[in-house]
């Protein structure tokens, strides 16, 4: 690594992790619908474009005040998410889950479309939520990327909390452990289900406001879903702090693949997946327990 | 006394299979019903279908005067049935006390839940000592306890209660049947019980029906059923003075 000093080292460390943590964003939105109802929402990538449009339309087009227009585009997620289940995915309980990879992996396409005719298939830009940098010495770090480190942990702390102390959430568990028996608890398990839904299109959009001023919002943003996806698969995939872990591993060795491979560039991250699971092919911190049958 | 449950010639199919055919029969209130059978009678069939997990293809089901077929089971649930299901079905990886506390989802009152949980507890004392841990590493006894906990802690009108004794040492059987009864005199809880094992189930019993591939084709006061020859033999393995091994209990029809 000729070339890369201790300062630039850090610098790429820092780029990395909050790349890894957008990642991570997206990628709890797919463990929570998949430990929820043990389906895979292919979407999930596009749920983070559509995020990132929506704000464009809030905040750019329609000019309204950045931290207003972001509090918007997450309640409009939010019921959005929540409409995908309760209109369309709860639909299809007790079909095969093949039925329902087929079903999220069109509306993933159809989102791409819709998004392109709504708001064209170019690149947009969208704000900084914070301008500026953080200089840390000869380090520097734009305040976004702090951001987007910062929100991450919060997601990921209150969730954790939410799910150990909060009645609904240890609720949602229940229900993701034994959906009958939860439904013989007088447990809402269809209102729980599509509000797990609502939280995943929630951390998707979150991801897509932080990713907007870095890559451009454009119909083809979405993909990084896959790179989410590979996160989740490194750490397990059933559980929410191995696809957190999974995705910073991700996020933080990618910057340093890319440079030292150039011609490979891009697919750091699926050589990360296969060789964690040609060491550990349960993932990182699978579940202990397997489901019976 | 009044009818807390009245379920009429309900037919439940799996499929183009018929699992109940026209199953008949009530519970009263503050009483221990249960429904005897053996293996693929259609017992927990029924419970499926009164508590909504399953839609009966025919019939009618009203539950303190309210029809409540084809409801969704959550919302069955909330109208005070509570479903203890056939093996247990605790949330594995929910502790001990999560468990007990999400029987209670429903309830606003906290201070009623609090009593409610140590009452278990008096119950249970076993699992006083596991409630920060995982269910899935208790025992099945301990687990029937869980389930048998959970569904009181919803402070249900009806209890529905499959097979308790499932897979558990006849010691534990007569134990947990213990509590049972318990329950059903000292909170006045009224119960659904269905069993294979009419040794246990009908003493703990006041009213029972036999179903068989389905159907109902015996019922009544414990102290008949259990004072009838063909129960005596065929149920609670008590051979009739002039028993032959190959007189099959059909044949006499005595029940149809
Ligand atoms: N999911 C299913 N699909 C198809 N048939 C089923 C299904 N579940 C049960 N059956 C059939 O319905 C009938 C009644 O089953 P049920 O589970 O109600 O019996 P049971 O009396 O509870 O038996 P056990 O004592 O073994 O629990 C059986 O013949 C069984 O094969
Ligand atoms: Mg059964």
């Amino acid at each position: 690594m000729t070339g890369l000093s201790f300062a630039d080292a850090i610098q790429l460390l820092l780029v990395g992790l909050s790349q890894g943590c957008l990642y991570s964003l997206i990628a709890i939105g797919l463990v929570l619908v998949y430990k929820a109802t043990e389906q895979v929402n292919f979407a999930q990538g596009e749920f983070m474009m559509l995020g990132a449009f929506v704000g464009y339309q809030f905040i750019v087009l329609w000019g309204l005040p950045y931290w207003l227009g972001a509090l918007l585009t997450l309640v409009f997620m939010g019921g959005f998410g929540y409409g995908v289940d309760a209109l369309v995915v709860r639909r299809l309980t007790g079909q095969p889950v093949f039925t329902v990879f087929i079903l999220t992996l069109a509306l993933g396409i159809a989102l791409r479309a819709v998004a392109g005719i709504v708001w064209g298939f170019g690149n947009y830009s969208l704000p900084d939520p914070i301008e500026g940098n953080l200089a840390l010495g000869p380090v520097i770090i734009g305040w976004s990327s702090v951001l987007a480190i910062l929100v991450t942990a919060i997601v990921a702390s209150g969730l954790y909390a939410f799910f150990r102390y909060a009645r609904q959430g240890v609720a949602m568990q229940a229900l993701s452990l034994n959906q009958l028996a939860a439904f013989y608890m007088g447990i809402p398990v269809k209102r729980l289900t599509s509000s797990i839904w609502a939280m995943s299109a929630i951390f998707g959009a979150i991801a897509g406001l932080l990713l907007g001023p870095v890559t451009l919002v454009s119909t083809q943003m979405g993909f990084v879903g896959f790179k989410a996806f590979a996160g989740a698969i490194v750490g397990g995939f059933g559980s929410i702090p191995g696809a957190v872990l999974g995705c910073l591993l991700i996020g933080v060795t990618e910057p340093f693949f890319d440079i030292m491979f150039p011609t490979f560039k891009g697919i750091g991250a699926y050589l990360i997946m296969f060789l964690v699971l040609l060491i550990r092919p349960e993932g990182l911190l699978a579940q202990i327990y397997a489901k019976k049958v | 006394m009044s009818e807390v449950l009245k379920v009429r010639n309900v037919e439940t199919m799996y499929g183009r299979v018929m699992a109940i055919r026209g199953v008949s029969l009530s519970v009263r209130e503050g009483t221990v019903v249960t429904v005897m059978g053996s293996n693929g009678a259609g017992k927990t069939t029924i419970l499926k279908t009164i508590s909504g997990a399953l839609d009966p293809f025919k019939g009618e089901i009203t539950f303190k005067g309210k029809a409540i077929t084809g409801l969704d089971p959550d919302v069955i649930a909330r109208t005070g049935v509570a479903h203890s299901p056939e093996g247990r079905e605790v949330f594995a990886l929910l502790s001990v006390k999560d468990n007990l506390m999400m029987g209670a989802y429903c309830r606003k009152d906290r201070d009623e839940v609090a009593r409610d949980f140590e009452k278990v507890l008096g119950w249970f004392p076993v699992l006083r000592e596991f409630l920060d841990k995982q269910a899935i590493y208790l025992s099945g006894g301990q687990q029937q306890m869980v389930a048998l906990g959970r569904a009181f802690m919803a402070r249900p009108s009806l209890m529905l209660l499959d097979e308790p004794s499932l897979g558990l040492s006849p010691r534990l059987i007569s134990e947990i049947f213990a509590i049972i009864k318990r329950i059903n005199v000292e909170e006045g809880m009224t119960m659904l019980l269905v069993e294979q094992n009419a040794s246990v189930a009908l003493p703990a019993a006041d009213f029972g029906y036999v179903l068989e591939t389905g159907r109902i084709v015996m019922e009544g006061e414990r102290d008949v059923l259990m004072n009838s020859a063909d129960i005596r033999e065929f149920y609670l393995g008590i051979k009739a003075d002039s028993a032959r091994g190959d007189r099959r209990w059909k044949a006499r029809k005595t029940w149809r």
